[in-house]
């Protein structure tokens, strides 16, 4: 009897997880905001992942993403944009603010340091 | 707290717990209060030194993310809740493991922390070079200013031992200087009036003025930083790979331990604890920071000390590209050779035929001419004066030099005299060795000749072998006719020529080399830049401070072609190592993970909670001190100058 109830939990738990992680689901999208002196500015909270995931500029206008670290895990030490060779730290309980260039178009990931954690940027 | 407080915290508060696991079995001696002591500690431990981590696993689970943390906090959190259970149900407790895993992993967090600390402080050294003032003369007098307020057009002073501030050509006065933190090049340098010279290097014996040329984030040196950044946070194409299987390899593990728990508590009958132990190991052992630190750390430890070197990897992908070159295509002119014609030799009384030379070529601009008064020059010879210039089309000069009529030209100079036989006999020699061979004459008499030719860099032979002894073919490619490129060739040892290419053809000819493999080209830069972008893998060698950044895959700062060698070496040493890397958390967790759920346990196999909390942080460790080993590996061979 016992192990009936172990071994429905054990399925439900695989489901759960199998659910939870790779089940499909829309990511938060927010448009950057325009600010008086014509840049663009938006920010990201750090905390167990980058909220929101996707963040929408518009071209070539100057751009901040301003980056709110919360979590102190080492994962979230420092910001890593391939596409713009940027590769920052970001100190906990600090707004960073990091430029991207937003001359071309496009959609570039960015990601922490180990590339566990995601998020990405789209320029249009 | 940080995670050195948080691990000596961890350690002290596991202490009175790990000497219980050493005595009890020696001596009996338990803890006063045995259970709710451990109970006590753990929970100061789980609440202090744990806490981040299960704070972060949280706020990960809530984006349907899962890392490390979650590992961790998973698995020190089932052991802990366990224990909790057991001590209220009376039965054995394993508080210590959580407490044990904790430290143990935040032990391997901290050196973690020193190593990539280590390994990424390349290029913030580089940037700590620059020089903090400068002395720069402003209405005829010499100020101190800070180095933001140098200007272009500035005039500087530097003195012997200072740092030159920033790129710039010297106006006044000559010294040698140290080039070695920008070009990696070991020996001082001897620049003259309108030499250039590179900011932060180091002016060693003369004092000199220079008018800056660039200044701020246009230096030569920024410029490499900038490039060697990029090229940290690049990301090789093998990384595609690892990223699938990062992205699912926490929940994985996850489901794997729920297995574990499931087959040896349902299906081979063991008791709870013991079940939760293997699922507990397994979690604890399974690493995913192994696997995402492989790439970043050996990129970044190769492309830093390429850096140092004067070898400039551009990304990751050129790394990986650099690995599989068959065919090395080199730009003749100012690649293999110096780029510009020198004196090779002189026939007849050097001193008179090459003064005589000076003379009539004095106010010459013809490139040759460059060359003699050069080599005139450098013998210390004086230039006669010369009167009644006269240019003879298609033959040479004539004037009359100390009150002679002098001559120098081409055979058709003489008229209808003719060389002596030596002369005749050397004229030909020198020009099967594709040299442009001149005639020095007085009075319709030929005294000498001058062997004049774009000779190879003493380095381009050295290098070519250490090319072929690394199994590449190696290509020359030139616009130049067939019989000068073959004679140049022979010198350096070149497996094949290309002659008589037009510029704009030499990627056409990369194209078609293609097809029997991967093709490096290597090219000053200049006007190869189709050829460069053509090429698997371009190579650009720079001339002082004007570094083709756009044209190559990898950029050598100094114009030296035993550079190529190295930077083939150095690349292939870093992808090998990645690659290395990347195997050994693989197998570090397709080994680890069955031997933590207790697959071996006939064979007497088996993992602790523990031993699998310091497997893992060692694991992490290891991949980091592999990366770094890099900074040691022999590039061979060894630079003979």
């Amino acid at each position: 009897m016992e192990k009936l109830f172990v071994l429905i939990g054990a399925t439900l738990l695989i489901g759960f997880i199998l659910w939870w992680f790779f089940g499909k689901r829309q990511s938060s999208e927010t448009e950057a905001v325009m600010s008086e002196n014509n840049e663009q500015k938006v920010e990201v909270t750090v905390s167990g992942g980058y909220t929101p995931n996707t963040v929408v500029l518009k071209q070539g206008v100057p751009a901040n993403i301003v980056f709110d670290r919360k979590d102190p895990s080492g994962c979230f030490s420092h910001v890593t944009f391939p596409d713009f060779g940027i590769n920052e730290e970001l100190p906990v309980g600090e707004q960073h603010a990091i430029e991207i260039d937003t001359s071309k178009a496009g959609e570039y990931q960015y990601s922490c340091g180990m590339n566990m954690f995601h998020g990405k940027v789209i320029i249009k | 707290m940080n995670v050195k407080n948080r691990f000596i915290f961890s350690l002290i508060v596991s202490l009175p717990m790990l000497l219980e696991m050493i005595l009890r079995p020696l001596f009996g001696f338990e803890l006063p209060g045995h259970a709710w002591t451990m109970f006590l500690l753990t929970t100061a431990v789980m609440a202090i030194a744990a806490w981040p981590f299960i704070r972060t696993a949280w706020a990960a689970f809530k984006n349907h993310n899962a890392n490390m943390d979650t590992l961790i906090a998973i698995g020190t959190s089932t052991a802990y809740l366990y224990s909790i259970y057991a001590m209220l149900v009376h039965q054995p407790v394993f508080f210590e493991v959580a407490s044990f895993v904790i430290t143990f992993i935040l032990l391997g967090q901290l050196f973690e922390e020193l190593m990539k600390g280590r390994a990424s402080s390349a290029i913030e050294k580089l940037l700590g070079l620059q020089a903090k003032d400068a002395e720069v003369l402003r209405d005829g007098k010499l100020f101190r200013v800070p180095l933001a307020e140098v200007v272009v057009g500035d005039i500087l002073r530097v003195k012997p031992g200072q740092k030159i501030a920033v790129d710039g050509v010297i106006t006044e006065g000559s010294s040698t200087i140290d080039e070695a933190m920008v070009t990696g090049e070991s020996m001082p340098v001897t620049k003259k009036t309108g030499d250039a010279v590179i900011g932060s290097t180091i002016n060693k014996s003369g004092t000199f003025m220079f008018r800056a040329t660039k200044i701020g984030n246009d230096t030569l040196l920024a410029q490499i930083v900038d490039m060697v950044k990029r090229a940290q946070v690049s990301r090789a194409p093998i990384q595609k790979t690892v990223d699938k299987i990062s992205n699912i390899f926490v929940p994985a593990v996850l489901i794997i331990a729920i297995l574990t728990f499931v087959v040896w508590f349902v299906l081979l009958g063991a008791d709870a604890a013991t079940a939760m132990l293997f699922a507990v190991a397994v979690v604890i052992i399974a690493c995913p920071c192994a696997l995402g630190l492989a790439t970043p750390t050996a990129l970044m430890v190769g492309t830093g000390r390429g850096a140092k070197l004067g070898i400039l990897i551009k990304s990751g992908e050129v790394l990986e590209a650099a690995n599989d070159i068959q065919t090395v295509v080199f730009d003749k002119t100012g690649t293999i050779t110096l780029g510009k014609p020198v004196v090779t030799d002189i026939i007849g009384d050097e001193k008179t035929v090459l003064a005589l030379a000076a003379a009539l070529e004095h106010s010459s601009e013809h490139p040759l001419a460059a060359a003699i008064l050069e080599k005139a020059a450098a013998l210390g010879i004086k230039v006669a004066e010369a009167k009644n210039f006269k240019a003879v089309e298609g033959k040479g000069v004539m004037a009359t030099v100390a009150k002679k009529s002098a001559f120098i030209g081409n055979a058709k100079m003489l008229g209808t005299t003719k060389l002596d036989a030596k002369l005749e006999h050397e004229m030909e020699r020198l020009q099967r060795e594709a040299k442009t061979v001149v005639i020095v004459g007085e009075s319709n008499k030929a005294l000498g000749l001058i062997a004049i030719q774009d000779a190879p860099k003493t380095t381009s032979a050295v290098a070519i072998t250490a090319l072929k002894k690394r199994g590449l073919r190696t290509v020359m490619i030139t616009g130049d006719n067939e019989r000068v490129a073959q004679a140049i060739a022979e010198i350096v040892g070149i497996d094949e020529v290309i002659a008589d290419v037009l510029p704009s053809d030499k990627a056409d000819h990369v194209k078609s080399l293609q097809q029997h493999g991967k093709v490096a080209f290597v090219g000053d830069g200049i006007n190869d830049a189709p050829a460069l972008a053509v090429a698997d893998l371009g190579i650009a060698m720079g001339s002082g401070t004007d570094i083709a950044i756009e044209s190559g895959g990898i950029v050598l700062v100094k114009n030296n072609l035993q550079d190529v060698v190295q930077a083939l070496a150095l690349s292939q040493k870093t992808f090998g190592r990645i690659k290395l890397n990347l195997f050994w958390a693989f197998i570090y967790n397709i080994l680890g993970i069955p031997i933590a759920a207790g697959v071996f346990v006939g064979l007497g196999l088996t993992l602790s909670p523990e031993l699998a909390g310091l497997a893992m942080a060692f694991s992490s460790i290891s991949v980091v001190i592999s990366s770094l080993l890099l900074n040691k590996t022999r590039l061979t061979p060894r630079r003979t100058a």
